[in-house]
């Protein structure tokens, strides 16, 4: 884990970039490229950055019984960033909350798994899709833990796009006044939106320093290292902390296809031509 | 009616611990009991509306019932999307208090007149949409609300309004009241109101009635779920309905009815008159009752309307 202020995002990205991905790691976006050959579309970058993310969260992190979805001690998962969903179907498929069949059936007219989740998927905690969603709803199920007494961890996955949103900032400015110390705020920083790069879009550096500002205690990692991610991921849940957390996880877009990596045309496809089934095929391999 | 439902959330909060209050940046001492008593479960919050629909819906996922209060154009026009997303489609019970429905805040412009929260609420899937005509149905509604198992639109009016309701004539949600003793059956004209509407409309055929004109009254303090069976009926045993709120002539009660006239295919439909206010933003300032005088929408510009329809029908 690295200080905010220590990173020069052209070297870490290219570290990031440069990680090889464990036998896990592959596994998991076998069953995404499952899914999206079997949907015939998908937005792919988006979930390829957050494999390790949500795999960490569910194998290492997260309080949660897949047999017992609605268990109410457990401990919520929030994926504001909701078209990236096909990672997060992916571990759930893995964990056992639905039959892994179910992924062949991603976007099909009687399918549960759509483009974007909701919670008629076991393990969803809330439908999302649109964009700056997912932190207002953290913030109202980690003030209902308070209300309760229950001690359930509240983490939200957000896009560096997503955080465009007004709406956010409103919840950030929320989560301090209400010192948060059950929510954990985590940004895929791939440094890509749909249409570009985030610094020529719109820049929200210094980002680390953004959200200090708003009274969250900041921290940032390596998003694909599993180690640095169980680092990061595991002392902003367990650590006291008297504030909201935020983890920044700097990650690559289209992670693990090398001709999808930081390339905004595979943000989505909705018409898979034969050579993108061929460059997923070439990353199962 | 404002201060009549905020001392039924505290009746609310204090019968049910699942009640939850969230305010935006409202009058400062807005239901000071509730925040002395019950500090854990009392939120004022920023002027932020994205943010509380969201931390409302956050709550209501965990088994929270939040009431949630602002002024009307706010709390529908600008977190449109959380409450048709966090809301709406998750199907959650929060309460959505709405200050100022209709033309209350005249004299403040367009920006505080909440001329269309009834259109943009109905079209939204699960969503209740509810203007009572007076304070002491606002109570009647705030009581039903605690078991209602999905979200509510609550539109309120300016407070201090005449009590014309009664707690005889029943209250349930979705369902209409007859505001006239006696007219069931024989009424000439029917009349269907909203809202403080209703007041006017009552007026209305009080004079009507003077002058020979019976009227019957529904008042619909429900719009949404619309009580189907109870405006078919009524509406197959006259041949003059009007309708009449204090909201855009798009997508309120009259299309409502209109739409549940047309869709039922009643064979020789009634004629329809819908009085409201027209497709414009008010050009000017004043009062609400001004407003809603300028527009026909008080008692002498209802009968006037009923007069002109009916003069239609004869020709």
């Amino acid at each position: 884990m690295k200080k905010a202020m220590a990173l020069t995002y052209a070297t870490d990205l290219e570290r990031v970039k440069m990680l090889p991905l464990d036998e896990r790691s592959r596994y998991l976006r076998g069953l995404i490229f499952r899914a999206i050959e079997k949907g015939g579309r998908g937005h792919i970058g988006p979930a390829l950055s957050i494999v390790e993310i949500i795999r960490v969260l569910y194998d290492d992190i997260l309080r949660q019984r897949p047999a017992e979805p609605k268990w109410p001690g457990r401990d919520r998962f929030i994926l504001s960033k909701g078209h990236g969903c096909l990672a997060l179907y992916a571990v759930l498929a893995d964990k056992g909350y639905f039959p892994a069949q179910e992924l062949d059936r991603f976007c099909h007219f009687d399918g549960i798994l759509g483009g974007h989740p909701e919670v008629i998927v076991p393990g969803v905690e809330a439908c999302t899709g649109a964009l700056g969603h997912g932190l207002p709803v953290g913030v109202g199920m980690a003030l209902a833990a308070r209300i309760q007494g229950r001690d359930s961890r509240i983490v939200v996955l957000m896009g560096d796009g997503e955080i465009n949103e007004g709406s956010v900032w409103e919840a950030a400015a929320c989560a301090d006044k209400h010192r948060l110390t059950n929510l954990i705020a985590i940004i895929d920083y791939n440094k890509m939106q749909s249409a570009g790069s985030v610094y020529e879009i719109q820049n929200m550096e210094p980002l680390a320093d953004k959200w200090a500002s708003f009274g969250f205690q900041v921290s940032e990692c390596n998003g694909h290292d599993v180690d640095e991610l169980r680092a990061a991921l595991g002392a902003a849940v367990r650590q006291p902390a008297k504030r909201a957390r935020l983890v920044i996880c700097h990650t690559v877009k289209g992670k693990g296809i090398p001709s999808a990596e930081n390339n905004p045309s595979w943000h989505h496809k909705s018409d898979l031509s034969e050579e993108v089934r061929q460059a997923i095929r070439g990353a199962s391999g | 009616m404002r201060k009549r439902s905020l001392a039924m959330v505290y009746e609310l909060a204090k019968r049910d611990r699942r009640v939850v209050f969230i305010g935006s940046d409202l009058s400062p001492g807005t239901l000071p009991e509730l925040k002395r008593q019950c500090p854990e479960r009392y939120f004022m919050e920023g002027i932020a509306e994205a943010n509380i629909i969201g931390m409302a819906a956050g709550m209501a996922m965990e088994g929270l019932l939040p009431y949630v209060n602002t002024i009307a154009t706010f709390i529908t026009r600008r977190c449109y999307e959380q409450v048709a997303i966090d809301l709406c489609l998750h199907d959650l019970p929060v309460r959505l208090i709405g200050n100022g429905g209709g033309y209350v805040y005249a004299p403040l412009g367009p920006t505080h007149q909440a001329i269309e929260d009834i259109a943009i609420m109905r079209a939204l899937p699960n969503m209740t949409v509810t203007a009572v005509c007076d304070a002491d149905e606002i109570a009647r509604l705030m009581d039903a609300s605690l078991d209602w198992p999905h979200p509510i639109y609550i539109r309120l009016a300016k407070g201090g309004d005449p009590i014309i309701s009664r707690a005889e004539r029943g209250f349930a949600i979705g369902k209409a009241i007859d505001m006239i003793d006696g007219e069931r059956d024989r009424s000439e004209v029917l009349l269907i109101a909203t809202g403080v509407a209703t007041t006017q409309a009552l007026q209305a055929a009080e004079r009507l009635a003077a002058e020979g004109v019976r009227c019957r009254l529904l008042h619909l303090h429900t719009i949404k779920p619309l009580d189907h069976r109870a405006v078919l009926d009524a509406a197959s045993a006259t041949n003059l309905v009007v309708t009449v709120e204090e909201h855009s002539v798009i997508g309120g009660l009259g299309s409502a009815l209109t739409e549940a006239l047309v869709d039922e295919g009643l064979v020789g439909l009634p004629r329809v008159k819908r009085l409201g206010i027209p497709d414009k933003f008010a050009n000017h300032y004043g009062s609400q009752s001004a407003l809603m005088a300028h527009w026909g929408l008080d008692a002498a510009g209802i009968v006037r309307a009923v007069h002109d329809a009916r003069g239609g029908l004869r020709s």
